[in-house]
């Protein structure tokens, strides 16, 4: 049974200041046309933090104009690339330099370990920086073999305005892996920050502008999505909206588009990743894999392997290991160092995650260990693994997007592979196994768009990120990332005269 | 002199030689398999197999041109002559592209941060949708079915209402080449039907569609409340042909001709707003009228004279006199043309619009017929303003000899393609597709066939090496 220290911290903690609650706009903090305000909340205790100004389709058209007039008349996509990778440099370090502060912010705002916040979340964020300033003066097209007499090349030029619309899970790192590659392009962009963490957000903004990037280049606009989201995802002078969130609103987002000004639209949604252990692996290693893969930042990932397929060979051992590994596993405060598990982000999805719960008792699944909620106060729930689980069944097929783990038994890696696929998503999926050939069949059959052999969630800002299926279509990270901020032109002109075409 | 030696004896005469006085002979050679788990096996040669098959099917494209040019030339009202060495050359040319493409799909090897051996493959995204337009036929199969093959996806083809023949010739070809059944399959049918069913499909994984605005948006949309597949849309244009007052005069009115009334003004890229500095306005105009007095009208089979056949059809020929009315009635000059001809059948006689205000409706919508609003402009920032201010970004062409105004305005406009002293040079190597309301994803070139890939991410542990 996980342990729990009730939410109520022995551990010191100092509420910062929350220097940054406004609109940023063209460069300054500015409050909502409206005046509205929303408040965000600590999901330790349900307690508000602050009082954020509330950005609706004003305020976004206010945004989309700065960046607009960026775009079409400022300096920043008419620099060049390393200049701005210079100044994106800037922005990397200043990141750097305040991790404390943004690992606070994101931890207060998500209930995210503090320390994994700062060791993972904010490094990645500066990581994606400056990766993407250093590919903003590689940004190359090609020349062409042109049939005929013709010289013919491409030109990969920015697409405009780009709309940013991240999600509460991993705010800081989100912010960077999208807005990275938007600026290195030479776009300008309007980030919409999740309503139920907008701190870090904002606080970017400030460092993004201490760090030259031009007035109007970047607009952050905390709001609401089915306000503000859908502004940027229907406004007629956005050219580009990037986003990662649920396949719900991802839908939204693309029937918006289509309605609007058949903006390009990149969606990075929903997962129901399996990861598949085999016989030969290291029971051990393969556990503490599964944990991680389900229990990290409490479950609320897009590539948590939920499914999680143990070969029957082994399959009484790792039972056995698991619960044995998760009796020492701590939910409760996040700033204190020894809790593994901190609450959930808000109250709709605690509540969310605790009905998939007992829908699954409902449906005839076994609860091998937690199931429950703990603690007084805030939103926390203990780390579930269900067995007899039927592939067919509600928490088999869709996300939780918490600490619930569907743990099922297999005989053949055909079995496996089939089940592995049988789902609408394709974000992620794992394999534990020392056979080379295993691996190379399991990792070439699954319908994934990121495959881990004996590791799990192994992410950096060289590798490509993005599923297929109903998880989306688009990558983040990579060189690649940069083709969604990117217009491609061919130019084409006669070839007078020479005799080498 | 052959010589009498059991049969499956490779030996030639003159391959007997005298080598430091030995005669010898070539030895029969018996095994030319590979040799795996005790067994001789024939290689599994995946993709360049696909590339022999769909190489086939060029050649039988190539052999049936002239079949297929009349088919297309009948059903869409263009010329045979034209048909052949244009429309259906460009089909096989995509196919062999493709082809050769195939074998070279390649992902990446990553640099990883830490001791990870990362890389991507690029696989088949699985059952493509590819809805065609009418005005290009065998051109729109070909360039959209070859890289859905070359990538290993099969696909569902609805070749457009108004020209449903030669796709399904192309697809009897492609039988006849050795496509397995399943892998190409064509339904002729209406949009909101067979078109739609494609688009809202559960089971087709991506869709890749070249037609109008309109319908691009309802195909996104399906996809949205479908099954979220990702689509590929090359839609209108209302592209701009800027002629500075250093052009070869003779040469601009020739592409700003070609580049409106090719294929009756049926192309997405037609330039149908020419834009001439105002020092050479006047005598660019006076060409422009003269070299249309020889320009015929008429019917494309018979008369090889003929260098501008019928509209594709009824609804479309209407559409095209009304807008040409409405220029009319908005207070544009007409040049010349202006009405339809000939007794029966959709033609219209090609029409150039004078004193055309931006606002007007003729120099926003896309008409899609030989129609031309030819406007006058000063400087360079000026005609790439006016240029620029379009929905649409499909294609742009610049006529000049000064390479530093030809520079300014490729970087300037907002377009897919930007033709310098020339107007529709395409080819298979070059990526064709447009920005803004034009849509996104490209057709041709190696990124072509990045619709039909999904790339996926493999990482896993580096034990124990000192080098990453």
């Amino acid at each position: 049974m996980a342990g729990e220290n009730n939410g109520a911290s022995t551990f010191q903690f100092k509420m910062p200041e929350i220097k940054f609650t406004k609109l940023f706009i063209n460069g300054r903090f500015v409050d909502a046309v409206s005046g509205r305000t929303f408040e965000t909340r600590d999901p330790r205790t349900g307690d508000v933090i602050a009082s954020i100004a509330e950005g609706d389709k004003e305020d976004v058209d206010l945004a989309v104009r700065a960046a607009r007039e960026a775009f079409d008349h400022g300096e920043w996509p008419r620099m060049s690339g390393s200049e701005r990778g210079r100044i994106m440099t800037r922005f990397a370090d200043l990141v750097e330099k305040h991790t404390d502060m943004l690992a606070l912010l994101d931890s207060l705002d998500a209930g995210k370990l503090a320390a994994a916040t700062k060791m993972f979340d904010i490094a990645a964020t500066a990581g994606s920086l400056r990766y993407f300033a250093g590919a903003a003066d590689k940004i190359h097209g090609e020349t062409l073999k042109m049939q005929g007499q013709f010289h013919g090349y491409t030109l990969r030029e920015p697409i405009g305005v780009a709309g940013i619309i991240i999600p509460w899970n991993m705010p800081c790192t989100m912010f960077g892996t999208k807005v990275a590659p938007a600026l290195a392009a030479g776009c300008t962009v309007v980030v919409k920050p999740a309503e139920q963490t907008p701190l870090s957000a904002l606080y970017l903004a400030d460092l993004a502008k201490q760090a030259g990037i031009p007035d109007g280049v970047m607009n952050v606009v905390p709001g609401f999505g089915s306000t503000a989201g859908a502004a940027i995802a229907s406004h007629m002078n956005v050219d580009t909206v990037s986003f990662t969130g649920s396949t719900e609103v991802g839908r939204l987002i693309m029937e918006a588009s289509a309605r609007s000004n058949l903006k390009p639209v990149f969606l990075e949604l929903g997962g129901k990743s399996p990861l598949v252990i085999f016989d030969d692996a290291d029971i051990d290693m393969a556990v503490e894999l599964a944990i991680n893969a389900n229990l990290f930042n409490k479950g609320e990932i897009c590539v948590s392997a939920t499914r999680v397929y143990v070969q029957e060979g082994i399959y009484d051992q790792f039972e056995k290991k698991l619960t044995e590994s998760l009796k020492s596993w701590v939910v409760g405060d996040p700033f204190d160092p020894r809790v593994n598990q901190g609450p959930q982000i808000d109250k709709t999805q605690y509540e969310r995650v605790l009905n998939y719960i007992e829908h699954g008792k409902r449906e005839g699944a076994t609860v091998l260990t937690g199931g429950k909620p703990c603690g007084q106060k805030g939103y926390c729930i203990e780390p579930t693994i269900f067995t007899n689980v039927m592939d067919d069944m509600t928490i088999a097929k869709e996300e939780i997007f918490g600490p619930v783990m569907c743990l099922m038994k297999f005989k053949t890696v055909e079995e496996a592979i089939e089940r592995a696929n049988d789902t609408v998503y394709g974000l992620s999926a794992g394999v534990v196994t020392k056979d080379m050939d295993v691996a190379n069949r399991v990792l070439r059959s699954v319908r994934a768009g990121m495959v881990w052999v004996n590791c799990y969630m192994v992410v950096c800002s060289d590798c490509p990120f993005g599923g297929r299926k109903m998880s989306g279509f688009g990558k983040d990270e990579g060189m690649h990332a940069l083709d969604k901020f990117l217009v491609v032109k061919s130019v084409v002109t006669p070839l007078r005269g020479s005799p080498w075409m | 002199m052959a010589s009498e030696r059991d049969s499956g004896s490779k030996e030639r005469p003159e391959e007997e030689q005298q080598q430091g006085g030995v005669a010898f002979e070539t030895p029969e050679i018996k095994f030319t398999k590979l040799f795996i788990d005790g067994r001789f096996v024939d290689a599994v040669s995946g993709r360049s197999e696909r590339g022999r098959i769909i190489t086939r099917f060029a050649d039988l494209v190539e052999q049936h041109a002239d079949e297929l040019a009349a088919l297309e030339s009948l059903d869409a009202g263009k010329q045979p002559a034209v048909t052949k060495a244009l429309d259906i050359a460009a089909a096989a040319g995509s196919l062999r592209y493709f082809a050769g493409a195939a074998d070279k799909i390649h992902g990446e090897t990553l640099k990883m941060r830490g001791p990870f051996q990362g890389y991507t493959l690029r696989e088949p995204i699985g059952v493509a949708g590819l809805i065609i337009p009418w005005n290009f036929p065998s051109t729109m199969f070909g360039i959209k079915v070859a890289p859905a093959l070359a990538a290993g996806c099969t696909m569902v083809v609805k070749p457009a209402e108004q020209t449903p023949l030669s796709a399904l010739y192309l697809a009897h070809l492609a039988k006849e080449a050795g496509i397995p059944d399943g892998v190409i399959n064509v339904v002729p049918g209406f949009g909101p039907t067979a078109g739609a069913a494609i688009a809202s499909h559960m089971q087709v994984d991506m869709v890749s569609f070249t037609g109008s605005t309109e319908v691009g948006r309802l195909i996104m949309e399906a996809s949205a409340r479908s099954n979220l597949k990702p689509v590929s849309l090359e839609l209108g244009g209302k592209s701009p042909l800027i002629i500075f007052q250093d052009a070869d005069l003779d040469m601009a009115v020739e592409l700003a001709i070609t580049a409106n009334l090719f294929n009756k003004g049926e192309a997405c890229v037609a330039a149908s707003r020419v834009y001439v500095q105002e020092s050479i306005y006047d005598r660019f105009e006076k060409k422009l009228t003269e070299s249309l007095k020889s320009w015929i009208v008429g019917e494309p089979f018979s008369d090889p004279l003929v260098r501008q056949g019928p509209q594709v059809d009824k609804n479309h020929y209407e559409r095209v006199l009304s807008y040409i009315e409405r220029g009319k009635r908005e207070g544009a000059t007409i040049l010349t043309g202006g009405k339809p001809c000939c007794q029966k059948g959709y033609y219209i006689q090609p029409t150039v619009f004078t004193g055309v205000k931006e606002d007007m409706v003729i120099a926003k919508e896309e008409i899609f017929g030989p129609v031309m609003c030819l406007m006058k402009f000063k400087t360079v920032e000026e005609a790439i303003e006016r240029a620029n201010d379009t929905t649409y970004g499909l294609g742009a062409g610049v006529v000049t000899k000064d390479m530093d105004v030809a520079n300014r305005v490729v970087r300037s406009v907002r377009a897919g393609v930007v033709w310098v002293n020339c107007y529709f040079a395409l080819c298979s190597d070059c990526p064709f597709g447009g920005r803004k309301m034009s849509g996104f994803g490209k057709d041709e070139g190696m990124h072509a066939l990045d619709k039909f890939l999904a790339v996926k991410s493999v990482v896993s542990p580096l034990r124990g090496s000192p080098w990453m």
